[in-house]
């Protein structure tokens, strides 16, 4: 503590982060512009950006969903609804047997039940479900925040790529399939 | 009241009425001599970290008992792990300490780990110790900003919270979840890391220990807060062993024990050059001390194993379903909070048959019938911030 | 100039009282309004690297408004246990204090409420007021927590008015009258050592005193570090709890207007009042610049007494008690037994 009393000091702590607010430039440029020397975001007039990874809102992309029924098991809330149906489509090679696919008819999420854990996303064996980092979904009604099939595709658009790993990584980089 | 009449002359309402005046006369004599106060802190009280209702019997300034009565909060943890696969528990285990949030994970997920007989390659425990120091960062700077507004000054929460986001903003980018990362696995974690973390994550460091200093200049060297901390709720380190104190509580009374030192498994903190901080006094500050120290030691230890993290596989072979084999286990770790521990029972099933959840903060406040009598009324605020209980892990 | 104050001179008795209740509700409610904006949205928020209101208004200058039309569009709560009417009137006795204080503190040559031998002994008698004030919010709420707020808040007062007045004694005796006036005027005429350029502060003479004085003054606010009846870690509000509404907006507003108020005085105790070195204080432009002169000196003081209320954590009130009664009263009596000597000697 020296010379100088800690009650000084510290008045000093809280001075100094006044003036560093108020000038945030430093003595090279004296003009007063707090805006930019607080922490403030102020939202909704600007926003961050999260990060890639960040747990927003699940998209899907239909193509590649077998209605397997795994991430409606797996989930912890049980708020995947999946109802689908098997169908003909044509044969892969001329001439041979129709094929049996599963159809989805239904596939909603209830983000009103959702704990965004991530468990739906992980076991899926096809790749099938995806996070987006988009988080400004909130709705007047909660029966609103049943997102269906359509809605859960058109999330796919804000999906971002997967980030290049740290140096040392063995993991492979995914791809986003293209919508 | 004297009246020199005779009851004829009295109605029988006004012969009533005279003597119940007589009588509340006897009674003020008698009331003149107070019993105590009994004052009622919480459950909705800013000073308690959520729904902890303390009863406190007081006589003018000074408390004579105190009954803290908790379960405002109770979630039913361990009933609910009985019906969940461990992945799922591993989810709702996130929500116990709410503050520090990796660092919930890491003792179960270490239980489950122990029953497989299954040990995650070196590249994940690396991480896993990188992750599990920065929740407690982001748990202690939380108390260091808000011990100093339980005393009284509002400044140093909000530099609290401005710290902080960096180390959320670090986790969140690395796992998804600024409070829930979810991101350990039984075998090893989740994901690697995204490229240009180890950066960020020194830089972040660095600013970490900036406000270290800072608050030691704002809080710790100030004189009031040390007339207000230095020599309150003195833990004699004997006391403090029975009750179950453990932590930076303990530590802060003298006694040398820190299970990342003494019994570490799985994670790779004596890989570096780290230290335990104790401080002999037991008292307030004492305990605010060492969470300082420890702090700083968390930074230091998350350089160190940043320099040498070895490169490899992420997670070991572990089945897509996962069926712990039968047995029993207990590992604890040393939480931001305390030491947590998990005691898992396994029958060989997707879900285990019993998840018993040792918290930190359920036995730091035990020792607060015995610790706050004959204190202050401000005193007991004093005390009960230095403990540092978080209500998520004292009722779960 | 001068012509419109000799007619300001000819107005009957009850157009000047008018002119004068409307320029004391004025000085307190303006002051009080600018102190809350200035110090409380702005200049703390930057402390604490944040930016504070910015939506109502440009830069958030009419948040004040924005409250002050909550607060009065809210129930008025009476709890079922308690004194109605000592419930109802503690805000505006704590208010009353502030406007009674207010009277005392000139703002130009010409431009003073009251000009009196008493001066400073009024104001000193009438700041006692606000206890009562407090006392009987803290009882007529019928709540433990208020009771609580109210009994420390009653101690502490009583302890330090005696520094208070104290540290003002000394200033007396080196000014040689209690009139408010007459302390500014041998302030601005007066010279340290022959050299008359800023006068005679008696900051420079009484430090010792002023110190006093600002730590007494942030006790009589229970600002912190002396906010333990209002601890809001403990007490909620301590014996503002079981108000809401406007009567609530009483007492805030009471508080920023008492900081305002003791600001003003200490400005002219100590830091020569509205005279400006340079300027002869008899000169009539100084009935327009006093005031604002004053603005300026009760907005550095109350900065100061501001920015040590949101860095300090707050005093237990045993510790309290001490501090007054074994540390600032002796260091008082010490100050005028000094005081008192040299001005004897010199």
């Amino acid at each position: 503590m020296g010379l100088v009393p800690g009650l000084i000091k510290g008045l000093g702590v809280t001075g100094g982060t006044m003036l560093r607010t108020i000038f945030p430039d430093g003595w090279k440029k004296p003009i007063p512009n707090p805006v930019k020397g607080a922490e403030t975001v102020q939202y909704p007039h600007e926003k961050e950006a999260p990060p890639a990874r960040a747990r927003g809102v699940i998209a899907l992309h239909e193509e590649n969903c077998t209605a397997c029924m795994l991430c409606a098991r797996e989930c912890p809330d049980w708020c995947i609804y999946i109802e689908g149906h098997k169908e003909k489509a044509p044969p892969r090679r001329a001439g041979g047997k129709p094929r049996k696919v599963n159809a989805i008819d239904r596939f909603d999420i209830d983000f009103a039940l959702c704990m965004f854990c991530g468990i739906c996303v992980d076991v899926c064996p096809f790749d099938a479900l995806f996070w987006s980092p988009e988080y400004e979904f909130s709705e007047p009604r909660i029966a609103d925040l049943l997102h269906d099939k359509s809605r859960l595709s058109e999330w796919m658009e804000t999906v971002p790529e997967f980030e290049p790993y740290e140096a040392g990584s063995e993991a492979k980089v995914k791809k986003v399939p293209a919508t | 009241m004297e009246r020199a009449v005779s009851d004829a002359a009295l109605s029988n309402r006004e012969q009533l009425s005279y003597i119940a005046a007589q009588a509340a006369d006897a009674r003020v004599n008698v009331e003149l001599e107070t019993e105590g106060m009994t004052l009622n802190i919480g459950p909705q009280h800013p000073a308690t970290h959520g729904t902890l209702r303390i009863i406190a019997k007081l006589d003018g300034e000074q408390v004579v008992a105190v009954d803290p009565v908790m379960g405002y909060m109770h979630r039913g943890y361990e009933k609910l792990a009985e019906v969940r696969t461990y992945p799922q528990v591993t989810t709702l285990i996130n929500r116990i300490d709410w503050v520090g949030s990796f660092a919930n994970e890491v003792p179960f997920i270490l239980t489950a780990e122990r029953l497989m007989e299954v040990e995650a390659p070196p590249r994940a425990q690396w991480i896993r110790t990188i992750l599990f120091e920065m929740s407690r960062i982001a748990n202690i700077t939380l108390f260091l900003g808000d011990m100093g507004l339980q005393v009284g000054a509002v400044t140093p929460a909000f530099f609290a919270f401005r710290d902080r986001e960096h180390v959320l903003n670090l986790i969140e980018s690395a796992t998804g979840g600024r409070f829930h990362p979810n991101f350990d696995r039984i075998g090893g974690i989740k994901d690697d890391l995204p490229a240009g973390w180890i950066t960020e994550t020194r830089r972040v460091m660095k600013k970490m220990r900036k406000y270290c200093d800072e608050i030691e200049i704002l809080v710790e060297g100030n004189e009031i807060f040390q007339a207000r901390t230095r020599g309150i709720g003195v833990i004699p380190a004997n006391i403090g062993l029975s009750y179950g104190l453990s932590g930076a509580n303990i530590r802060g009374s003298g006694v040398d024990w820190d299970v990342r030192r003494d019994n570490p498994c799985g994670m790779v903190h004596n890989e570096t050059d780290w230290k335990v901080w104790t401080h002999p006094d037991g008292d307030s500050f004492a305990r605010f001390w060492v969470r300082l120290q420890e702090t700083r030691e968390s930074t230091r230890i998350i350089d160190q194993l940043l320099d040498n993290i070895p490169s490899g596989p992420i997670m070991a072979k572990v089945p897509r379903i996962i069926k712990v084999p039968a047995g029993e286990a207990y590992v604890e770790t040393e939480n931001p909070l305390g030491v947590m521990g998990y005691y898992v029972i396994s029958k060989g099933e997707l879900v285990p048959y019993r998840v018993k959840i040792r918290s930190a903060s359920f036995n730091n406040i035990s020792i607060t019938p015995w610790l706050l009598k004959g204190v202050y009324v401000p005193d007991i605020i004093t005390i009960l911030a230095s403990l540092y209980f978080i209500l998520g892990d004292i009722d779960r | 100039m001068s012509a419109s104050l000799n007619i300001l001179g000819e107005l009957s008795y009850w157009q000047q009282t008018g002119i004068r209740v409307g320029a004391g509700l004025a000085a307190v409610l303006l002051i009080a309004g600018t102190l809350v904006y200035l110090h409380l949205f702005k200049l703390v928020s930057f402390m604490q690297s944040r930016l504070g209101p910015m939506e109502a208004g440009p830069f958030g200058s009419l948040q004040l408004l924005a409250e002050v039309g909550k607060f009065l569009q809210k129930e008025d709560i009476f709890p079922r246990k308690a004194d109605r009417f000592v419930f109802a009137a503690a805000p505006f006795v704590v208010l009353m204090s502030t406007f009674l204080l207010v009277v005392v503190v000139p703002g130009g040559p010409d431009a003073w409420f009251i000009d009196t031998e008493l001066g400073i002994y009024l104001a000193m008698a009438v700041s006692s007021v606000s206890v009562i004030g407090i006392l009987m919010a803290g009882w007529g709420s019928a709540s433990k927590y208020s009771m609580l707020g109210g009994l420390r808040a009653t101690g502490q007062l009583i302890a330090y008015e005696l520094p208070l007045i104290l540290a003002v004694i000394g200033v007396v005796i080196q000014a040689g009258t209690m009139n408010m006036q007459g302390i500014v005027f041998a302030q601005a005429e007066g010279s340290i050592f022959g050299w008359g350029g800023i006068g005679n502060p008696y900051i420079l003479t009484q430090g010792v005193a002023f110190l006093i004085f600002m730590v007494a003054m942030q006790a009589e606010l229970t600002q912190a570090p002396f906010d333990m009846p209002i601890a809001e870690s403990e007490l909620v509000s301590g014996y503002m709890t079981e108000y809401s509404g406007m009567r609530f907006l009483l007492f805030f507003i009471g508080e920023f207007a008492t900081a305002g108020v003791f600001s003003a005085i200490a400005a002219v105790l100590f830091l020569g009042g509205w005279s400006v070195p340079g300027i002869d204080p008899n000169d009539n432009i100084m009935n327009v610049l006093g005031p604002v002169v004053m603005l300026v000196k009760i907005v550095g003081l109350t900065f100061v007494v501001f920015w040590a209320r949101f860095t300090f954590p707050r005093f237990r009130e045993d510790q309290l008690q001490r501090l007054a009664w074994k540390v600032l009263i002796p260091l008082a009596l010490a100050n005028i037994v000094v005081t008192g000597i040299l001005k004897v000697a010199f």
